[in-house]
């Protein structure tokens, strides 16, 4: 996230003054920048984020809402032990990993194919057509998208019927992951293509046209031209997802539950909320929640220096 | 471009260019068949969808699914719901983005650097859910609107998209409004902002549709039936199998109502999808230029 300004020229230059006094000069010649302009955002982000994270002490306590934050018994890190020692932990631990691993490995390369595919399609009418069709699901909510699916795999349903069967997929662990990463690239793969659409229609057509005048196949167009334009997209988009692995959409994954396909479906995130706000037990769910927080930014830091090493220092 | 007429395919390029076709077509119907057969299948008869599926005889389609889901009052008052929390969301937000966008865009603003790691921390790191629900709790405003409206207005993420966007505007710009001794609110609503309408345009559909189809929020901030969103009265008819009891009710036997609500269903998912669907082609125009793409380049 590095924000680089050799894009754009100073605007003032000239008139600003190093040190304190030169900030202070300019922070009173500037004032609406910082009143008017950014102050929303900043009271905002302190209320709604940087408080709840003062919350996390609760991870630490047994917090009772009559005593409040710091009045309430402190137990140092035994929510934790608990969580890490009961016999769930493993199981929930795996559930989410195996979810967004297997979800990023299924779902990652398919915009990209589709950016390809559809960057192969001559003629413009028919490829607004196209992604037309390719973003709608992305504006079905996760609710209608559960609901859709839990119809076509219900007991009675097309599914079903197609295979002349009755299993009732919504009940079947071992059928869970699949249908919710399926499910996810439906809805997803179409919208997640978008960026390197963009990012291929902003490959030098003279680069284009040079090649296929040199007489380059189609694999040899991609390598040279269009696979290039596109690296830099697939690097950061790659970062962000791998480094997102602990934080698997809590929304589907709640809604594609259902009481028999528990064993795969129970992620850290719903048990988080079932701990938490059915059962009451702030504490172990904020220490569960921490402990999700705290193994994803580990994550981010660690596929971030991996991929940059891979892509010639280059990575967030 | 007159030049790609000359080319020709070879045949190894054009079996390839036919394979991608086909998969690009498959993805395609893929996409569309469950989009039929719920279609089709909200007209039919609730027995005969049980026992025989779809069909397309269509003296046998009703709209029955559709009179019983348009006259609860409950999915309406969900619409009501949604509309308003999604309009006050996607006002808010986009405001206070564009706003925060503007001196993060400015090379020469002092505490740039300072305030971008303030923000783009709480991208990745934040109090989790507890926290955050004990402190909208003590804020008073459970059960109200502010409590799924204001947490989420300012996005670091929309906020790096705007300050992009901003950057690649020719300084030129903010030169003559110097020169004019425009001051920075004059410059920014009466030159920059209309100049930005792509970026506003593409962050507006993004915040109203995010508030429309999520349900997390309400389901944990919003008690009162009557403040429900139409997310939330969704999950009670399709993942809970809840239908509002006077959808169903007038029928006799178990198995007639579990068949009825099933075909509720159906009209349900047509009914709440149908006005994001139609609303979204009128953006898509601005969804290739790249405005994304920008930001990861940020």
């Amino acid at each position: 996230m590095k924000t680089s300004a050799k894009a754009h020229p100073p605007w003032r230059s000239g008139k600003e003054k190093g040190g304190v006094q030169g900030t202070l000069l300019y922070m009173k010649q500037h004032w609406q920048l910082y009143v008017i302009f950014l102050m929303p955002a900043l009271i905002l982000t302190i209320i709604f984020k940087y408080i709840p994270m003062g919350g996390i002490l609760i991870a630490f306590e047994n917090y009772n809402p009559i005593r409040g934050l710091l009045d309430s018994p402190w137990v140092g890190f035994a929510h934790f032990k608990r969580f890490l020692s009961s016999p769930d932990f493993m199981s929930y631990l795996a559930n989410t990993l195996k979810l967004s691993i297997f979800g990023l490995l299924w779902g990652f390369p398919v915009p990209i194919l589709l950016a390809f595919l559809l960057n192969r399609v001559a003629r413009a009418g028919i490829k607004r057509k196209i992604q037309l069709v390719l973003y709608m699901p992305n504006f079905i909510s996760v609710i209608v998208l559960c609901g859709i699916v839990r119809i076509l795999l219900s007991v009675t349903g097309p599914l079903n019927m197609l295979l002349g069967t009755s299993a009732d997929f919504m009940t079947m662990p071992e059928a869970f992951r699949s249908i919710y990463i399926a499910s996810g690239i439906w809805q997803g793969a179409g919208w997640g293509s978008i960026m390197y659409t963009a990012a291929l229609s902003n490959a030098s057509a003279e680069l284009k046209e040079a090649a296929i005048i040199d007489g380059a196949n189609i694999f040899q167009q991609i390598k040279a031209v269009e696979w290039p334009a596109i690296k830099d997209v697939v690097v950061i988009q790659f970062i962000m997802s791998a480094g997102n692995i602990m934080s698997v959409g809590f929304e589907k994954a709640y809604a594609l539950q259902t009481d028999l396909n528990m064993r795969s479906s129970e992620i850290i995130a719903t048990y988080v909320y079932k701990k938490g706000l059915l059962d009451g037990d702030y504490g172990f769910s904020t220490a569960v929640g921490l402990f999700n927080t705290v193994i994803n930014v580990i994550l981010l830091v660690a596929v971030n220096k991996v991929v940059a090493r891979m892509n010639e220092g280059k990575g967030l | 471009m007159t030049k790609k007429k000359f080319y020709r395919y070879s045949l190894q390029d054009k079996a390839l260019l036919l394979t991608g076709y086909i998969l690009l077509g498959l993805f395609v119907v893929a996409i569309i068949i469950p989009m039929i057969y719920v279609i089709v299948g909200s007209f039919m008869d609730p027995i005969t969808l049980q026992n025989k599926g779809i069909t397309f005889d269509f003296s046998k389609w009703t709209t029955t699914a559709y009179e019983r889901v348009f006259s609860n009052p409950q999915i309406w008052i969900g619409f009501k719901n949604a509309v308003v929390y999604s309009v006050v969301f996607t006002v808010i937000s986009v405001f206070v983005t564009l706003l925060a966008a503007y001196p993060m865009s400015r090379p020469d603003f002092k505490g740039r650097g300072f305030f971008n790691v303030i923000f783009v921390i709480t991208m990745f790191f934040g109090g989790g859910l507890i926290p955050t629900y004990l402190l909208i709790n003590n804020l008073g405003m459970k059960n109200t609107m502010w409590a799924i409206v204001l947490p989420g207005a300012f996005n670091v993420w929309n906020m790096i998209i705007a300050r992009t966007y901003y950057q690649g505007i020719p300084s030129e710009l903010r030169e003559a409004a110097d020169v004019d001794g425009a001051n920075e609110m004059r410059f920014f609503f009466m030159i920059l902002l209309p100049v930005c309408t792509p970026v506003i345009a593409v962050l507006a559909l993004w915040q109203f549709v995010g508030m429309w189809n999520s349900y997390f929020d309400a389901l944990i901030y919003l008690d009162d039936t009557a403040k429900q969103p139409l997310q939330v009265v969704l999950r009670a008819i399709l993942i809970q199998n809840k239908p509002e009891s006077g959808m169903i009710s007038d029928m006799q036997s178990t198995a007639e109502r579990a068949q009825l609500a099933e075909l509720l269903k159906y009209a349900t998912i047509i009914v709440s999808s149908l006005p994001l669907l139609v609303m979204y082609p009128f953006f898509q125009k601005y969804f290739d230029s790249g405005i994304m793409v920008g930001s990861v380049k940020g």
